[in-house]
């Protein structure tokens, strides 16, 4: 592991396991995820990447019958403990999914509904956040004179970059990408890694990925992970010109996975 | 083995289907036409907002068309909460298990009984029981009734069949359960609890045995004063002209008068249904 001595810590995995039921998806895992950078997760199909990822915004409550054990601290503060306010929780820490989620409902109304959540009224302000949220996304120049049509009338990659912007809107600290491009086709998943990079001066992010070029191209630091193992984490450069265990380099070079 | 080559055999099944098809719509046609040409006749201003006059031989059906949309609505309006906040929890609350399994079976069987039981059902607990006694409200009670399996199976189809991913997008905003509820999963379940509150309007409109002993009356000067009055409604109308009185073919023309006012009456407001619903499904699908 990298000494990061320079860098803040957002997010830190205290050994943690993860289970549904008696699997155990998740062995001792220990990451100290930094502020402001992009971490990459990859692994193959089913090494508890996503699981991992879905910890850090407690998306695995839904699951009935999982266990955890272990530390995952927030600016130092264990999310797991009795007095998290899981809803406040997730305000802090956004996430965007595999496949393009938004709400069957015009843009606007999409993009207004984490303040509305909120119980946010004041339309002015509603108005600033939604539409300063869209720039940032890089999705107003084509959208600002429809923001009243259905979401799903748009195109698969601007229905993933609103949903990117939605998130944006409720201004999270941390962003989870649970492989965002996974749908998506080369144009649009360019202009999505753009995106990431130009967010991750405002935000921490995390990103669950399969294409290891797109954690090469967007992450700062890269974990491999199998079978519910963390095998590798360190800068993205090193892990993938110099990786240190000899799994991650079988499947940087495509042995298996 | 077969003897048939497979475009012949996609030919036949072809035929059939256009043959039931052609069949169904034959159905309907005649039973519309049946009715229309029927009742056509009778239709003035003054039946559709006179009272009967001349026992029953003269005079509207006015009373009997307000009983009817008294009934209807009261029904929905009482079975459309209990059966969509039923459907809510079945889907989003309970845990799934032997309790739900046996909640989802009874609520299917209550389908499948007959809606004489419920006129029965009705009278014993709403008429007799808690002493509302013959009247617009019993009958309500009654009719929603019979209507809520129907309206918490459609509920709950349409409340399945919303995307979990848009669940998971609205809790990741911070949202609550209850206003992911609120706010995402009903309203994109909307078209389908519209589909099964327009059938609900249909049956509870057109139904005669529940209201049979709850509600309505055989003979009634004027229009009912109040969710506690007896009041005529179309479908008990109908039963009443054919069957009893002294001018059989003075009310024959009466009864099918009555029923084509109670087709147009469930169309409307089926169209009406619908037309909502794509307006939604137009707006956001």
């Amino acid at each position: 592991m990298d000494n990061n001595l320079n860098e803040t810590v957002r997010v830190k995995a205290d050994n943690i396991n993860f289970f549904y039921g008696s699997k155990k998806a998740l062995n001792g895992i220990n990451m100290d995820i930094n502020a402001n950078k992009v971490t990459a997760l990859i692994g193959p199909s089913g090494c508890g990447k996503s699981t991992f990822l879905r910890l850090i915004n407690r998306m695995n409550d839904l699951i009935g019958s999982s266990r955890i054990e272990g530390k995952l601290l927030l600016d130092g503060k264990n999310i797991f403990d009795k007095d998290v306010d899981v809803v406040e929780l997730r305000r802090r820490v956004g996430m965007v999914f595999q496949k393009p989620n938004p709400f069957p409902k015009s843009i606007y109304e999409n993009m207004a509904y984490g303040l509305e959540i909120k119980g946010i009224k004041d339309k002015k302000f509603i108005d600033e956040k939604v539409f300063d949220s869209l720039k940032k996304a890089a999705l107003w120049d084509e959208i600002k004179d429809r923001l009243n049509d259905s979401a799903l009338r748009l195109s698969g990659g601007q229905q993933q970059r609103l949903c990117i912007a939605r998130c944006l809107v409720v201004e999270p600290e941390v962003i989870l990408f649970d492989e965002p491009c996974a749908s998506l086709d080369p144009i649009s998943t360019r202009k999505i890694e753009e995106l990431i990079i130009e967010l991750k001066q405002f935000y921490t992010i995390i990103i669950v990925t399969h294409n290891m070029q797109q954690a090469a191209r967007v992450s700062d630091y890269t974990a491999f992970m199998y079978l519910g193992d963390l095998i590798e984490f360190g800068h993205t450069e090193k892990l993938f010109t110099v990786p240190k265990d000899k799994r991650t380099e079988e499947y940087l070079t495509g042995k298996f996975g | 083995m077969s003897i048939l080559k497979p475009k012949t055999t996609q030919a036949i099944g072809f035929g059939v289907l256009i043959a039931c098809i052609i069949i169904t719509i034959l159905f309907l046609g005649s039973l519309l036409y049946f009715i229309t040409s029927r009742g056509i006749g009778i239709m003035s201003w003054q039946f559709l907002t006179d009272v009967p006059r001349k026992a029953m031989t003269e005079g509207g059906v006015a009373p009997a068309i307000v009983g009817t949309l008294y009934l209807t609505i009261g029904a929905v309006l009482i079975a459309l909460p209990l059966g969509l906040i039923t459907a809510i929890y079945i889907t989003e609350y309970a845990i799934k298990g032997v309790i739900i399994n046996i909640i989802r079976l009874s609520v299917n069987n209550l389908s499948g009984v007959p809606s004489v039981v419920f006129g029965l059902f009705g009278l014993a607990l709403f008429v007799k029981y808690m002493g509302l006694n013959v009247c617009i409200l019993s009958g309500c009670l009654t009719l929603a009734i019979l209507i809520l399996p129907g309206i918490i199976s459609a509920s709950y189809e349409a409340i399945v069949a919303v995307p979990q991913s848009m669940r998971e997008a609205s809790l990741a905003l911070g949202a609550t359960k209850w206003q992911t509820i609120k706010k995402i999963v009903v309203p994109t379940a909307l078209p389908g609890i519209m589909t099964g509150v327009i059938l609900a309007v249909g049956r509870a409109a057109g139904e005669t045995a529940p209201i049979l002993f709850t509600a309505a009356t055989f003979y009634m000067r004027g229009f009912p004063n109040g969710p506690m009055s007896e009041t005529l409604a179309l479908p008990y109308h109908i039963y009443a002209l054919m069957t009893e009185g002294t001018h059989p073919d003075k009310q024959r023309a009466i009864a099918y008068g009555c029923a084509f006012v109670l087709l147009i009456l469930v169309m409307a407001v089926s169209a009406l249904a619908i037309y909502l619903r794509q307006r939604q499904r137009r707006k956001y699908g």
